[in-house]
């Protein structure tokens, strides 16, 4: 412990220094002082930061701040720097802009570009529904498997891109589901069939207290005009194919059922009024590419 | 510090070092000429590699030492360095602390002495300062009078040769940077890149300020090694040290003539204080272990040449160890321990790094392939009930020349494999990556049906068409977790 009244500094017998008077149990500490330069380089870092407050911006103001005499913006500098990428980016994207889809499979350069031009634009745009990797969510289309609602060519994504799925753009993709439960046109134990009927198409288990027969002769009568007789679905209106072990609304039972109730109508953007033609050609390739391209 | 500072107990201390202007004397002896030796190939090296040509073929930089920094490629004469191989730099390091390590254990701070940039510089600067304004006498003669125009004259050329120095020294380390020629040439004409100037700014000041001026001070105030080098030395280390046993009690060179003759006791050390004028920290060797000294040697060269004139022993000053001072005061032998476990582990330590790192650059491949799953989602389900994973694959060609590899995995029967960017011809997909590049692609990987356990293990084979050496990388094959029974 201290005790103040020891604490006055002495000369060290062993060295001749002069210790700072601190005392710890009889361990005493030498007194090494720094240079003086240390204390120079001290004011030298307050004049450094006093320059720097009229340099850069610094102080908050009433209503605005001290810009700084270099008027130096951190937005300026993202303006410029993404001016430059683009400029850097130009004759690819050029290229990009010309080339037919067909032909760009062809140039591994021009690929590889356009893939990551795809990848960038479908982190900001699509992953919020499709997922970071394009694997989708209940309700959101797996862009990995080889299941296609609307056509899996690169022709077909990019259809489905540039003007979406059930919305107000005049060339998107159009079609209904009627809500047979919510519409009355089924009556819930009917349904219970048409579901298990559908279920048995892919292998999956059918609870015991349905009737299959009845469950294929609605499905024939209300669901076959869409979905085919054979229930393998219609690209042309966006009927998924039933038999498949791939489901975009899950496959209980339950799932099910509530489809055919209420119908399942969800949409998608038309994304060419918000991008420009070369971001939906990179997107449509990333796409294709994702693992399901045809 | 050995600087005792002259007030009494109680007084205020002063809060700051009282600055000591240091004035180091020539000298001559043997460490001085190995110092100049260091000198001379240390800088030689750092200012001459630059211009070293090394032919690599077309397309490829053809200096012998470059660090390209836009195209992320080290060149040291034949060997590449890619970023993905960064752990030599660790590796490097590694052997470079250990080195550290085991001078420090056999002879001290060889390092601060010979070694080290700081002395270096400081040595030629020091050097330069005495060829323009003269020896330690003459220097601190002028700075103590009114300054005359010659004392000015010799100040100014000693700077513009100091700011000369540190210009090519701010130089030389841009040439590692860009190529030679080109970057001269343009640095000549004015259209250098501003980064080039700013950087020979930058160390020209570094160089100037640290040599010129800060000197023993970065050693006292800023190096953490000194702190360091204390607590990893031992006894047995040599340092440079003052043989108290043979030097006191200090008399003049009468007086302990004059001892002698009685048989009284009398040392060899007259007093004459040039161990501590030549020394470039301003240490005096003699009040033994210093964090200030820096085992130059100097104070040997500076003792020797005395003694040598007083007719005694040289080597009163010498790279001894405290344990054999004692040792000759007991009338025991004087031993030279270098190889004891300290030494034995450090050196072990550097074969061990040295050579695995030889090892892995040895058998490095000019093909690699790095694999990464993609984990969002992890799996996804095919209509047929298959299930498919994908993964990005970067083939690395550090060949000169362009090269296709064929792409194959191994250890997933039934597994198809489509490679998107690829080519395929005959079912087999063959990527063509570039010169000295790397390609990114998608691996599209397929089985039949769920695998019967959550995770298989599968292997990514690139094939070099050209030569059909092979790269692997292992990864795993995912499907739906599996209950545990």
């Amino acid at each position: 412990m201290t005790d103040h009244d020891h604490d006055k500094p002495k000369i060290d017998a062993v060295t001749g220094i002069v210790t700072t008077g601190h005392d710890w149990d009889g361990v005493t500490e030498l007194n090494q002082p720094l240079p003086r330069w240390w204390l120079w380089i001290f004011y030298a870092t307050i004049v450094f930061a006093v320059g720097y407050w009229v340099v850069y911006p610094s102080w908050p103001l009433v209503s605005s701040y001290a810009s700084g005499v270099l008027g130096w913006h951190s937005r300026t500098a993202v303006v410029e720097d993404v001016a430059q990428l683009v400029a850097l980016r130009g004759p690819m994207v050029a290229k990009l802009t010309a080339a037919p889809l067909a032909d760009i499979e062809k140039d591994n350069a021009l690929l590889d570009f356009s893939l990551a031009y795809g990848r960038a634009a479908f982190r900001e745009n699509c992953a919020p529904c499709h997922g970071a990797g394009g694997g989708g969510a209940i309700g959101y289309p797996n862009l990995i498997d080889d299941d296609w609602l609307w056509g899996g060519t690169a022709d077909a994504i990019s259809t489905t891109i540039s003007h979406g799925i059930r919305n107000d753009d005049e060339d998107s993709r159009q079609s209904q589901m009627p809500a047979f439960g919510k519409e009355g046109t089924l009556k819930p134990a009917e349904i219970q069939n048409v579901a298990a009927y559908v279920r048995s198409l892919s292998g999956l288990d059918v609870p015991a207290e349905t009737d299959l027969a009845m469950g294929a002769k609605l499905f024939a009568d209300n669901c076959a005009s869409c979905h085919g007789a054979e229930a393998k679905g219609n690209r042309d209106i966006g009927a998924p194919n039933l038999t498949d072990a791939v489901w975009l609304y899950g496959s209980s039972q339950q799932a099910v059922v509530t489809t055919i109730t209420n119908a399942r109508n969800s949409s998608m953007p038309s994304w060419s009024r918000r991008l420009d033609p070369t971001t939906i050609k990179a997107l449509t390739l990333y796409v294709h590419s994702l693992g399901g391209g045809e | 510090m050995n600087v005792v500072v002259p007030v009494e107990a109680g007084e205020d201390e002063p809060f700051y070092q009282p600055h000591r202007k240091i004035y180091p004397q020539r000298v001559a002896g043997t460490f001085r000429r190995i110092k100049w030796i260091v000198l001379i190939v240390t800088l030689g090296i750092y200012y001459l590699t630059p211009f070293i040509r090394w032919d690599r073929g077309p397309g490829a930089p053809s200096q012998a030492v470059l660090i390209d920094l836009p195209n992320r490629r080290f060149y040291f004469f034949f060997i590449e360095i890619w970023p993905q191989e960064v752990y030599y730099v660790t590796g490097l390091l590694i052997l470079a602390a250990l080195a550290l390590f085991l001078m420090n254990a056999v002879a001290g701070r060889i390092w601060c002495g010979y070694l080290c940039p700081q002395t270096v510089w400081t040595d030629l600067f020091l050097g330069i300062e005495r060829w323009v304004e003269g020896d330690r006498r003459e220097r601190m003669l002028a700075d103590s009078r009114p300054y005359t125009a010659q004392t000015i004259a010799r100040k100014t050329l000693k700077h513009f040769l100091w700011l000369m120095t540190a210009w090519w020294t701010g130089g030389a380390w841009v040439l590692y940077f860009s190529d030679v020629p080109t970057l001269v040439r343009d640095l000549a004409t004015l259209q250098a890149p501003f980064m080039a100037y700013l950087w020979i700014g930058i160390l020209t000041f570094t160089t100037y300020s640290l040599a010129g001026f800060m000197r023993e001070q970065v050693c006292l105030y800023m190096c953490p090694w000194p702190r360091i080098q204390a607590a990893l030395t031992d006894e047995h280390a040599f340092n440079v040290t003052y043989r108290f046993d043979r030097g006191e009690p200090r008399l003049s060179a009468k007086k302990a003539a004059a001892a002698r003759l009685k048989g009284e006791p009398a040392g060899d050390c007259v007093d004459c204080g040039q161990c501590v004028v030549v020394c470039p920290t301003g240490v005096d060797i003699r009040q033994g272990p210093n964090l200030g000294c820096i085992q130059c040697g100097l104070c040997i060269d500076a003792c020797d040449t005395v003694m040598a004139k007083l007719e005694r022993p040289t080597r009163l000053i010498a790279y001894d160890t405290d344990v054999n001072i004692r040792a000759r005061v007991e009338g025991r032998a004087a031993v030279a321990r270098v190889i004891r476990p300290r030494t034995i582990l450090y050196f072990a330590l550097i074969v061990a790094v040295g050579g695995l790192m030889l090892w892995s650059l040895g058998s490095r491949t000019l093909t690699a392939v790095n694999v990464l799953h993609d984990r969002n989602p992890e799996y996804v389900r095919l209509s047929d009930g298959g299930i498919r994973n994908a993964y990005t694959i970067r083939i690395l060609n550090k060949h000169g020349d362009a090269r296709r590899f064929a792409v194959t995995v191994e250890g997933l029967p039934g597994a198809s494999l489509e490679v998107i960017g690829a080519e395929n011809e005959g079912g087999r997909q063959i990527a063509t990556v570039g010169p000295d590049q790397s390609r990114e692609l998608r691996a599209v990987l397929s089985l039949d049906a769920a695998p019967a356990k959550g995770s298989l293990p599968v292997t990514f084979v690139v094939t070099d068409l050209a030569d059909n050496l092979a790269a692997r990388n292992e990864d795993n094959f995912r499907g739906p977790e599996v209950a545990k029974p």
